[in-house]
């Protein structure tokens, strides 16, 4: 087998090109979404907020809601937990990140108390939690592209605002900007962006969407704005990376693309402290 | 558009009257009044706690205080953008990924107007305040790479391109070496030509006393304000400082320095 057809055989399967597509729809939106997790220390929120929308998913999937239908349960339990944790967060008598803690877990608790009702149990269960990129139909993608470009808009739309509002929170109210409601914007990006992958790497993975490419990014760029660039080819290659392992070899779909998106991580990071010293 | 407020140019820049600010039930401030005319420069003194960051956030309109009533040229702070509130060296995270001419546009996010990108002319802009503070060559640093003079210039042009009228510096000097301090201090004085008003929060009574026009000491109350010399009164010290200052031979004792527990004691004559 010559590279070239290594290269286009898994491709000749309409699943794999679906597959692909979304991988890469869903890495860019996480990527530049996700910078802000990073810069902005909300990794953990990010975390939480994937596994808090597993309960309204599952209602769904017990209402018999196909996988289309599936992302707008996803969409709405994503977009309420975010301005709820967000809220609940600034409120809570307890320490936030406790508080956010109680939620996540009670949530996913909730979601997979919800699922084990159902007969086919651990499959259906499997895919929520990690992924299941290769059943994703053509229409699941065209939400996707909407969406994710929404969210990509939105971000470029207000760029200054969330640098400024990221890097010095004062500077943002002194300058009278709308402090409040861009900090909600924010949360829904991110919730959109969780809602988004949800098909493509499952609720328990999703972090890595969210913080691992950007990490790596923020290793090697001095501005935010090539942070966002690299950051997306970094999850767009470690998409389409993770998926051609995949195929070879058999590996889940979803923890491939993780892995490739943590290895390229370390090299980075290797390298950074090889060059050092 | 984000808001803009005309200013009533008769009134002062700051008016205070009895501002009280509350943190968890124990007071931060308690009746502090004064006020304000263009182009003044004032270092405001006081012990640790004593509430300086929490007056200067107040006055930028961020925080709200408990009781009492602060107008900027006439009106409350919240819808000024002409105030500029620079942070301690210590509150801000120095590996965010921008460079330093990033950093002093965003001091022009609100004149850009929601959605707006900068143009050539907000460039000028930031090109004309890193001038200002003789930060021109490095724009195109990364913050990460500065040293403390040169962050804390670069702030100073970041409100410069805010078109700042009222700038309030949180210890801008603490922690600096001496020429930097140095050069730092001689910025502030040639601000009130471009007529920008300067607060500056200080430990340091020597430098207050040698480049300010006005003294404020304040430890929760307001203690006394006015030209050094009437200010820095061992009695007026004494009720700013309290037991913690100790007395040295001579007329004039300051206590100075960066920490609680260890201050200096230095000779001002």
């Amino acid at each position: 087998m010559t590279w070239l057809s290594w290269l286009t055989e898994p491709l000749a399967y309409g699943f794999m090109q679906r597959g692909m597509v979304a991988v890469v729809v869903v890495g860019v939106v996480c990527a530049v979404v996700g910078t802000f997790v990073v810069l902005r220390g909300m990794a953990f929120f990010g975390d939480a907020l994937a596994h808090t929308i597993l309960p309204g998913v599952a209602l769904g999937y017990l209402l018999g809601a196909g996988r289309e239908a599936l992302f707008w349960w996803a969409l709405a339990t994503s977009v309420v937990a975010a301005l709820g944790i967000g809220a609940i967060s600034r409120h809570a008598r307890v320490r936030e990140d406790t508080a956010i803690g109680i939620i996540f877990a009670g949530m996913f608790a909730l979601g997979i108390a919800l699922i084990s009702t159902a007969r086919s149990y651990a499959v259906d269960l499997s895919h929520f939690l990690f992924g299941d990129v290769l059943g994703v139909t053509a229409q699941s993608l065209v939400l996707m592209l909407v969406f994710g470009a929404g969210a990509l808009l939105t971000v470029a739309a207000l760029f200054k605002e969330f640098m400024t509002l990221s890097f010095d929170p004062i500077l943002a109210a002194t300058l009278r900007l709308p402090v409040g409601l861009l900090n909600n914007v924010l949360l829904v990006l991110i919730a959109v962006a969780v809602a988004v992958s949800m098909q493509t790497v499952g609720v328990a993975l999703m972090v890595a969407m969210l913080i691992t490419p950007a990490a790596t990014a923020y290793l090697l760029t001095r501005r935010l704005a090539t942070m966002m660039i690299v950051s997306g080819c970094l999850a767009a290659a470690s998409g389409i990376a993770g998926l051609f392992a995949s195929y070879y070899w058999s590996i889940a779909s979803g923890p491939a693309v993780v892995l490739v998106a943590t290895c390229l991580f370390l090299a980075v990071l290797a390298s950074k402290r090889l060059r050092r010293s | 558009m984000y808001p803009h407020i005309s200013h009533l140019e008769d009134k002062p820049i700051l008016d205070i009257r009895g501002l009280s600010v509350r943190y968890n039930g124990r007071a931060a401030l308690d009746g502090v009044t004064f006020h304000l005319h263009p182009g003044e420069r004032v270092a405001v003194v006081g012990p640790n706690g004593a509430g300086k960051s929490t007056l200067f956030k107040v006055i930028a309109g961020v925080l709200a205080p408990a009781a009492g009533e602060v107008t900027v040229y006439g009106s409350k702070p919240g819808k000024h953008v002409c105030i500029a509130y620079i942070p301690q060296r210590s509150q801000v995270d120095w590996n965010f990924p921008v460079t330093v001419a990033d950093v002093v546009m965003m001091g022009r996010s609100a004149k850009l107007g929601p959605v707006g990108w900068p143009k050539k002319h907000d460039w000028d802009d930031v090109a004309v305040a890193l001038e200002t503070v003789a930060l021109s060559e490095l724009a195109d640093r990364r913050i990460s790479e500065l040293t403390g003079g040169q962050q804390q210039r670069m702030f100073i042009a970041r409100a410069l391109a805010q078109e700042a009228e009222l700038m309030l510096l949180d210890e801008p000097l603490t922690g600096l070496d001496t020429p930097s301090q140095e050069a730092i201090l001689s910025l502030l004085q040639r601000l009130p030509e471009q007529g920008v008003t300067v607060m500056v929060a200080t430990h340091d009574l020597e430098q207050a006393a040698n480049h300010f026009d006005r003294i404020m000491l304040l430890n929760q109350r307001m203690v006394a304000l006015g030209t050094p010399t009437s200010v820095l009164s061992r009695e007026n010290l004494m009720r700013a400082y309290g037991g913690r200052m100790q007395s040295v031979a001579g007329e004039h004792i300051l206590s100075a320095g960066g920490h609680e527990e260890e201050m200096e004691h230095r000779d001002l004559a």
